[in-house]
């Protein structure tokens, strides 16, 4: 138990020290995304009736960068410290590979989450925010940060160099959190591409996420939630038995 | 008493490199024991695999009697390693560095687990880097790091794979007194080293590897005794001639005839035989039995009966 909240401080902390680069920066990013849309299509778009443009934005862009933060919070740590070799000292510790999946995964959520309460603060003052269905909020935000923590994971232990990652990164992660609906309702698509919208995880994540806020969405949440549980069960048993062989961690 | 370290039938291979060949070797608890070879013999992969970061392909290792992959959470308690390449965290001071590593091995914060600590630092002479970050200190010092995150957990195993390549003399002798002092305490220390002499003055038992398989196993005082003998070793007078019956004995490398023998009262005799012959001698000196010499032999495939 010892080792593995000592493992999860570590991996906090590793990115609190950096906390700048690592929560500050995206948030920023984030800020410029809604000034750039919001500023350009606030009076072209009007997805649901009640809600402005802006305010539809604001829940996409914060489960957006909670996402791809938590992606990269535990595939930065896997992959740098395979690179310098430091990946020995949590390798030889008495730590289970279920206590070394549970804390990379949650110190990516916290991560993840750490950004998209930096995001909802920072864009409080755009647009008002209304939080119908909070319960909601707080299970999508989870699930979603914990399935790119294990995807992080995945990709930090399959890489073996920086480059690899980046192209798991650009040719898989970015596209899947663009073409989920941060920036427009699926609704808004032609039909071809509504339905390959379906079949992408991280859509659900951020449709479910936005029911939270406003009560309406464009699949029922139930909907969204069984589709991403599934996901979250099929990555971690993924990744658990990725751990478990000690695939590419042990030689 | 169950051996500290037990190695049975170990294999492992990487592609077309046969690291591990079949290894059966124990270290007993409280030893000193040297693990020697050429770069490649496989020494590092044999400490990975007792240290669980390499899987093996046939075999199996147990630590004090916990197998190091069905039991590896206590296997893994009850040894400590000191890796052979220069490794760190950047993101840590000294003191952080070890506080987490005693984390992840499950010792709670308590004044003992501090008290060990000061410690260790102390013995290193590390205490003025404690609050130092790991990026700003010496390759000497780094190296002082790792001994120390590998002592933190007091394992009753210590394994230090080249400890003291490219390290000056000063961290040297610090090093090996501590390490003497956790022998003394009980604790069972296996080392690699390519400092043969170092290996000589402190293991107790050495054993050699070739190409992953064990070429000689003995106390390094057989070793001696099997593998290299005084020897007389003379440097001629430029036309001198050894005798004939000498000649036979005698190995010449570098114009430095060495004459081997057991005993001292040989000596005389063998004096005598090269003024009977007027041989005139330059210099004169007696060697004594190295573990270089050794070493020589048995790589040299010379190994007769190197293992007992
Ligand atoms: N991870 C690895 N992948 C491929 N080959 C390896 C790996 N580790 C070691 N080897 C090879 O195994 C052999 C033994 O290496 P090693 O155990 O490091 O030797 P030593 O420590 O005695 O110098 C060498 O030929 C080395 O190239
Ligand atoms: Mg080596």
């Amino acid at each position: 138990m010892i080792g593995f909240t000592t493992l999860l401080y570590k991996e906090v902390l590793r990115f609190w020290k950096v906390g700048f680069q690592t929560v500050a920066a995206p948030v920023i990013t984030a800020l410029l995304y809604l000034l750039i849309f919001s500023h350009v299509l606030e009076t072209h778009v009007k997805v649901y009736e009640t809600v402005s443009y802006t305010a539809f934005l604001v829940p996409g862009l914060v489960m957006m960068s909670m996402l791809q933060n938590a992606f990269a919070n535990s595939s930065s740590s896997l992959i740098q410290s395979k690179v310098t070799g430091s990946i020995i000292f949590v390798l030889l510790p008495p730590i289970s590979y279920q206590a070394f999946y549970l804390a990379y995964v949650l110190a990516a959520v916290v991560r993840g989450i750490s950004v998209g309460v930096g995001v909802l603060l920072a864009t409080l003052w755009f647009a008002p925010l209304q939080f119908v269905a909070p319960l909601w909020i707080i299970v999508f935000a989870l699930l979603g940060g914990a399935i790119m923590g294990s995807l992080g994971v995945i990709g930090g232990i399959w890489a073996d160099k920086f480059d690899q990652l980046a192209a798991f990164q650009n040719f898989l992660i970015m596209p899947l959190t663009f073409l989920s609906g941060v920036f427009y309702s699926i609704h808004s698509l032609p039909p071809f591409w509504q339905q390959v919208s379906h079949f992408n995880p991280i859509f659900y994540m951020i449709d479910g996420f936005r029911h939270g806020f406003f009560g309406v969405s464009d699949v029922s949440p139930w909907h969204s939630l069984v589709v991403v549980s599934v996901c979250f069960v099929l990555l971690t048993t993924l990744t658990l038995v990725l751990l478990k062989r000690g695939y590419k961690l042990r030689a | 008493m169950t051996p500290a370290i037990s190695i049975r039938q170990v294999t492992k291979r990487f592609g077309s490199v046969q690291a591990l060949a079949g290894i059966d070797l124990n270290v007993q608890q409280g030893e000193f024991f040297g693990l020697l070879g050429p770069n490649g013999a496989g020494k590092t992969t044999l400490i990975s695999a007792l240290a669980g970061l390499v899987r093996l392909d046939s075999g199996h290792i147990e630590i004090l009697g916990c197998d190091v992959v069905a039991d590896y959470r206590n296997a893994r308690r009850q040894v400590g390693v000191v890796p052979q390449e220069l490794v760190f965290d950047p993101f840590f001071s000294v003191r952080e560095t070890l506080n987490i590593q005693c984390g992840y091995f499950g010792i709670r914060q308590s004044r003992g687990r501090d008290a060990w600590i000061d410690e260790v630092l102390e013995n290193l002479d590390l205490t003025a880097k404690a609050k130092a970050n790991m990026r700003s200190l010496s390759g000497g010092m780094k190296r002082r790091v790792l001994v120390a995150q590998a002592l933190v957990h007091r394992p009753p195993v210590i394994v230090l794979d080249e400890p003291t390549a490219g390290v000056d003399v000063e961290l040297r002798q610090t090093l090996w007194q501590f390490i003497r002092r956790l022998n003394r305490d009980g604790h069972t220390i296996v080392l690699t080293t390519h400092y043969l002499e170092e290996a000589e003055s402190l293991c107790t038992r050495i054993a050699m590897l070739k190409a992953g398989r064990v070429v000689a196993l003995d106390t390094t005082a057989n070793l001696l005794q099997r593998f290299s003998a005084h020897a007389l070793r003379l440097r001629l007078s430029q036309d001198a001639r050894l005798p004939p019956a000498l000649a036979q004995r005698a190995e010449i490398k570098e114009g430095v005839c060495s004459i081997p023998f057991e005993r001292f009262d040989q000596i005389e005799p063998l004096l005598a035989e090269l003024r009977s012959c007027g041989c005139h001698l330059d210099e004169l000196e007696i060697g004594k039995p190295d573990l270089e010499d050794v070493f020589v032999r048995v790589m040299r495939g010379q190994q007769g009966s190197a293992l007992s």
